[in-house]
């Protein structure tokens, strides 16, 4: 009886009644009167808010009446508090609402039907739930041009609503500070500094941005034309590679929940696009794990001094630590990302093994990606003077080409991938998600320095969705303290407190976008009709998918690959080989920040091999 | 000057007696020492050193005073002083003479001659120098006497034109820092402060109106690691300058209510936030910090008690939306000046996300006086709802313009005919605008509205920080609104979608409403867009934007739909619907409008037939109006 007063009073503490619309609702406290509404299951439309992230009340989309307030107020930064008495649907409020809306289409280029976002537009779902009509408003449109001179973003201002979204993902989450708000008024423009293109300022393409922003202001930059014209060359072999997380992401693309496991629909779809051969590159990854985990054992047991080994197969991450953290370069692993291993080992040992002109070879990358766009264009990522990986598509584009193809997606029959890129271990499919680089290199190292085989595979303090984890982990009689961050700005925390000495580590993963390759800036945009997704929280769902094929895989380590074996006895010899070093592994630069930026070749496009 | 360090009450009021000894002959209440002092012929010579006066020369005469007297060996005894502004601008640079009283007008540097002669050596005063009351048509020799400072009551202002500003034992003299030295010996409890500031009923005076006692009680609730004290002289209105001119003619009333202010709500720093475009404000206020500094003043152990706090400037780089409070704060921490929205308030959140209790100059101003004479002094004062007095600053179509001090409650029609002197060159008034680009115009049927926060907002116009510019039948309703929202779109700072975009689209209509190509259907569009922007922007700016159309599309409709359907301008002002005319009957064919029209759009014989403007080249410029000997070109 007593413990039932006590958790009622702890309920009532926790809850606040309001009343929305006269009725009244109990919800939980400290939220904001957006969410609070959402928990009812009264959706008040929004534009600028990205829970959690950008909670500032620009859009002025999301206005209610609040009783004693004379103006009307946005509610995703009003606080709900006992008593507050709120009309989410008067004539006033959707009124202003539409108002808004309106104001900011007479100010918006209005291509709905030629936009890369057509259909996935928060801006168009505003418009048609609004239910606006006309635009009674002409006058003068600012013209604040396209910015494209990178191989990853693209910046379309005439599109942008001035959301905010954008520079508070990258402020806050990234920590690049790439955007702020440039002039005033109607004249405002989020930007680069001076409205310098991305490649000339740090950012590190990661492409949160664009999934965060609810127009097409920020997008990918497009390759599907490029890859079109190589599929359509006969002379051409062009080879396909398809990231872990991809699997479990593309089906949304086509309305399938979220963490469908579609790798074999997604095979059968790319042979029928015209691929020669699709490989995994989840494949490599086993790979990058060997090279990596000898790293790691080589540095603890022959380098100490350059401990820790900071994992190198993120791009957006890499970018970030020459632009940032120069000084730990030298820490940085030299092992390529996975995309990059396959797309050297198909210029070689694949040409060489089935006799194939290694400049006739086009290799195209689907990444969730849109740092391995611009990682694929660095001059250090080539072999023998071939381009390691030619065109890179993210999971977006990949979409949007099997839609354009007529292909029926959800209904296709499984394939499989082409040899020799075809297996691999659980430890590969987990590099999609935060934590799993890590968890993939410990289950080798733990056999490379002890002889034995890790006797419970599965290491759970690496998983889960929290920005920042430390943790130690026992190799035979060593002891060594890892570090999982996600989100530059926490793999920012932790360097820092590396360099005041407040906590020493030995070896950290970090993923430039939160979740991991999961949440990549490639990867389908939900939020479009679905507000209640514009947050990270959907991420889970993707990287838990990937956990459960990992534990129903066979293989789960990556040494007990056949064909990562197969690939060291046939061409590299053994791991940090001088082969493996020539083909598996890069170097860094470091490039400073603006407006001391270190001068760089610019983007001249992907070169045309032939 | 020699500055010592004062540690305790006593000594703060030696000094005060010490200089009130000096500077007595200019107060006209003790008159037996005032006679003694004429007999020995001692003359103090205050120059106003306010902006205004500055500009119209007013820092030459000075240093000409100075040169001469040195030059004539007058040092002894008569003595020259800069001093804060009197208000009367429009007839500066002005002079005082005290203990004569003198209030000398117009004064050019070659006055200075004259007026050591005649004045100071004869005993004469130089009449052509004196206020000439075009009511009585007679010269006024004493400031009391002009119309203009009758009906006003200077609280705010109470030391501006009578002590020097650059000398902080002036402004002891003149019971300055006691109300600090009383709270500081008795160690009055914050409660009781407080409620003495409550109990007097101050409203804030940058043009929020919210009460100042609470929105200290709400600053001292809130605990933080540190807390500050912000003052707000980011005076960003057209035409207003009551704030500069209390921190050029009195800084240190600011500086004690900030300090009294810090000891109240428990924080020992604050900050001034000031525009750098007000260069002598800035300089007067650094002068009275490092002389407040040097007394003890400011610093650790004020007055020799356990109390610390200090004092530094922020300048601002003149945004009018860095007057909102949130966004001052983000300007004042050096980031890009946005407002952001409320709650949390600032007396929780504010600078450096610390507790924060931000008052405009002119509210920090009455603080000393109130808690020296007490709350139900300043009280008595005023409306029921908004006391005390407030300053106005007078512009536009109107005679006597300047800066005046006046109770709550004071009507339109007093300002404007007693104080203000009626409207220039006899026209008709048209309207009175007060707030600013927040407020509304006030048409002539309203004229006796009693002014305070209520009424003025009852009638779609807002107090805002005390603009006050009145308009008459020369003047286009129409190009008033538009001028008041280009500014207000100019100075959107471009955060939330109905300010930024939405004052663009309202000044577009307006905009071609005044060319003649506006619908009827544009008012309507026009009304509803406005509504929408004043209910749902962001912050004050926004929510305020509109107001100067609502309130003429409520009282001078006629001329908005004159402009659409008649494709006339009725005042003449809108140049796309007049046209510059030569009367055939008049124009004498002197040829001189030809020689000033900067396009040649006029032509004619010399000496034979009328001169002729044509249409399709004027540009409307009216160069040539003014310049035409008999009057004969005119605005159709």
């Amino acid at each position: 009886m007593e413990n039932k007063t006590s958790e009622q009073i702890k309920q009532q503490d926790q809850t606040v009644t309001i009343n929305i619309d006269g009725q009244d609702y109990e919800v939980h406290k400290n939220l904001s009167l957006l969410e609070a509404a959402r928990t009812v299951s009264i959706e008040i439309p929004s534009l600028c808010y990205l829970k959690e992230i950008n909670e500032i009340g620009t859009c002025r989309v999301c206005v209610v009446e609040v009783e004693g307030s004379r103006n009307l107020q946005a509610s995703c930064v009003y606080p709900v508090v006992d008593g507050l008495k709120v009309r989410t649907n008067t004539d006033r409020v959707l009124r202003a609402r539409r108002t808004a809306v309106t104001l900011l289409l007479s100010n918006h280029h209005r291509e709905c039907l030629t936009c890369i976002r057509n259909l996935n537009c928060e801006l168009q779902n505003a418009s048609d739930n609004l239910g606006i009509r006309n635009i009674p408003f002409t006058g003068e449109m600012q013209d604040y041009g396209f910015h494209d001179n990178n191989p990853a973003i693209q910046r379309d201002y005439n599109k942008c609503i001035g959301c905010r979204r954008c520079m508070a993902i990258c402020n806050k989450i990234q920590e690049c500070y790439v955007y702020s708000p440039l002039n005033r008024g109607l004249n405002t423009v989020i930007a680069p500094a001076f409205q310098k293109d991305l490649s000339e300022v740090s950012c590190i393409m990661c492409g949160q941005c664009v999934l965060a922003c609810p127009t097409a202001s920020l997008s990918e930059k497009e390759h599907i034309n490029e890859v079109r014209r190589v599929l359509a060359d006969p002379e051409k072999h062009v080879v396909v590679q398809t990231a872990p997380s991809i699997q479990v992401t593309l089906g949304e693309m086509f309305g399938m929940p979220i963490g469908s496991f579609v790798a074999g629909k997604m095979i059968t779809a790319l042979k029928r696009l015209g691929f020669d051969k699709v490989f995994a590159t989840d494949m490599t990854a086993d790979l990058t794990i060997i090279e990596e985990g000898s790293e790691l054992m080589a540095r603890v047991l022959h380098e100490p001094q350059k401990l820790p080994l900071l994992s190198s197969c993120c791009p957006g991450w890499v970018k970030y630590a020459e632009h940032f953290y120069p000084e730990f370069l030298p820490h940085l692993s030299t092992t390529k990302s996975p995309h990059e291993m396959c797309g050297a080992l198909t210029k070689t040992w694949y040409a060489q093994k089935y006799d194939i002109d290694p400049a006739k070879i086009i290799n195209v990358g689907i990444m969730p990606c849109t740092a391995k766009k611009y990682e694929a264009a660095r001059p250090e990522m080539q072999s023998d003077g071939y381009r390691n990986v030619d065109y890179v598509l993210t999971t977006r584009e990949l979409g949007r080409m099997i839609r354009q193809n007529g292909l029926d997606f959800v209904n296709l029959s499984d394939g499989k991938y082409d040899e020799p890129f075809d297996q691999y271990s659980g430890a590969g499919m987990i590099f999609g998600a935060t934590g799993g680089v890590l968890e993939a290199a410990v289950r080798t190292a733990h056999k490379l320095i002890t002889g034995d085989e890790m006797s419970v595979p599965d290491y759970e303090d690496a998983r889960g969705q929290s920005g920042l984890k430390y943790g130690t982990v026992q190799l035979g009689d060593r002891k060594i303290t890892i570090v999982i961050a996600h989100g530059t700005g926490n793999a920012k925390k932790a360097l820092d407190m590396f360099k005041s000495g407040e906590k020493k580590f030995d070896y950290m993963e970090v993923m430039a976008c939160p979740g991991g390759c999961v949440g990549g800036g490639g990867q389908p945009i939900l939020g479009g009709r679905d507000h209640k997704h514009i947050s990270l929280s959907y991420r889970h769902n993707r990287a838990d998918a990937l956990y459960n094929i990992d534990k129903e895989s066979k293989i789960r380590r990556s040494h007990e690959n056949q064909r990562v074996k197969q690939i060291y006895d046939e061409f590299l010899g053994e791991p940090l080989s001088d082969i493996a070093d020539k083909y598996l592994h890069t170097s860094y630069v470091k490039r400073g920040q603006h407006p001391y930026m270190h001068k760089e070749k610019p983007y001249e496009g992907y070169k045309e091999t032939d | 000057m020699e500055l010592k360090n004062i540690n305790s009450v006593e000594e703060l009021s030696k000094i005060k007696d010490d200089t009130y000894n000096k500077i007595k002959i200019r107060f006209s209440e003790d008159n037996e020492d005032k006679i003694l002092e004429k007999e020995l012929k001692k003359y103090h010579i205050l120059v106003c050193s306010g902006t205004g006066c500055v500009s119209s020369r007013g820092n030459m005469v000075r240093e000409r005073l100075e040169k001469e007297i040195r030059k004539r060996k007058l040092e002894e005894r008569v003595k020259v002083f800069k001093t804060g502004c009197f208000g009367f601008c429009k007839l500066g640079p002005i002079i005082m003479i005290h203990p004569d009283e003198t209030f000398y007008i117009k004064v050019e540097p070659q006055d200075v001659d004259n007026i050591l002669t005649n004045h100071i050596v004869k005993g004469e005063r130089v009449e052509k120098l004196l206020y000439k009351s075009p009511t009585l048509n007679q010269f006024v020799e004493n400031m009391n006497e002009i119309d203009f400072f009758n009906n006003q009551m200077r609280i705010a202002l109470r030391n501006c034109g009578v002590i020097n500003p650059e000398d902080i034992t002036e402004y002891i003299a003149m019971d300055g820092y006691k109300a600090l030295g009383d709270i500081l010996t008795n160690k009055t409890p914050p409660k009781d402060i407080i409620d003495n500031v409550k109990k007097s009923g101050l409203r804030g005076r940058g043009g929020g109106g919210f009460s100042t006692g609470r929105k200290w009680e709400y600053a001292l609730s809130y605990d933080g690691e540190r807390k500050f004290v912000l003052c707000n002289a980011d005076e960003g209105d057209p035409g207003a300058f009551m704030d500069r001119s209390i921190l050029e003619g009195d800084p240190h009333s600011v500086i004690e209510a900030m300090i009294i202010a810090g000891y109240t709500i428990n924080s020992n720093q604050g900050y001034v936030y000031v525009r750098a475009e007000y260069p002598i404000a800035v300089e007067r206020l650094e002068i009275a910090i490092e002389q407040a500094r040097k007394t003890g003043l400011l610093g650790n152990n004020i007055l020799g008690s356990d109390f610390s706090f200090d004092l530094d400037l922020k300048l601002g780089a003149g945004a009018f939306v860095c007057g909102e409070e949130t966004a001052l704060i983000q300007s004042a921490m050096g980031l890009r000046g946005e407002p952001r929205p409320r709650p949390p308030f600032p007396a929780e959140v504010g600078l450096w996300e610390m507790p924060t209790l931000n008052n405009n100059v002119e509210t920090f101003a009455n603080i000393p006086i109130i808690l020296r004479k007490g709350g139900d002094w300043y009280a008595s004062i005023g409306t029921e709802k908004s006391k005390g007095t407030k300053v106005f600053a007078l512009a536009g179509q109107i005679n006597n313009t300047g800066l005046i001090e006046v109770p709550m409650g004071t009507s339109l029609r007093t300002i404007i005919y007693e104080i203000g002197g009626g409207i220039h060159d006899n026209k008709r008034f048209k309207a009175a605008q007060t707030g600013g680009p927040s407020g509304g115009c006030i048409p002539e049927e309203l004229l006796d509205t009693k002014i305070d926060f209520e009424s003025l907002s009852d009638i779609g116009s807002m107090m805002g920080s005390g603009g006050l510019i009145i308009m008459d039948e020369t003047d286009c309703m129409l190009d008033i609104s538009r001028f008041y929202l280009e500014f207000a779109q100019d100075e959107s700072c471009g955060k939330c979608v109905p300010c930024s975009i939405g004052t663009k689209r309202i000044l577009e209509i307006l905009e071609r409403i005044s060319k003649g190509e506006g619908q009827m259907e544009d008012l309507e569009i026009l009304e509803d867009l406005c509504y929408d922007v004043k209910d749902s922007s962001l912050c004050g700016l926004g929510q305020t934007a509109p107001n100067p159309i609502l309130s003429t599309l409520k009282f001078f409709k006629d001329e908005y739909i004159a402009h659409i359907k008649e494709k006339t301008c009725p005042a003449g002002v809108c140049n796309n619907l007049l046209k510059v005319v030569i009367s055939d009957e008049k124009c004498v064919s002197c040829g001189i409008c030809a020689r000033v029209c900067p396009v040649n759009a006029i032509t004619g014989e010399q000496k034979k037939s009328p001169f002729h403007i044509h249409q399709d080249v004027c540009i409307k410029c009216c160069a040539c109006i003014p310049k035409c000997p008999v009057d004969a070109i005119y605005k159709a």
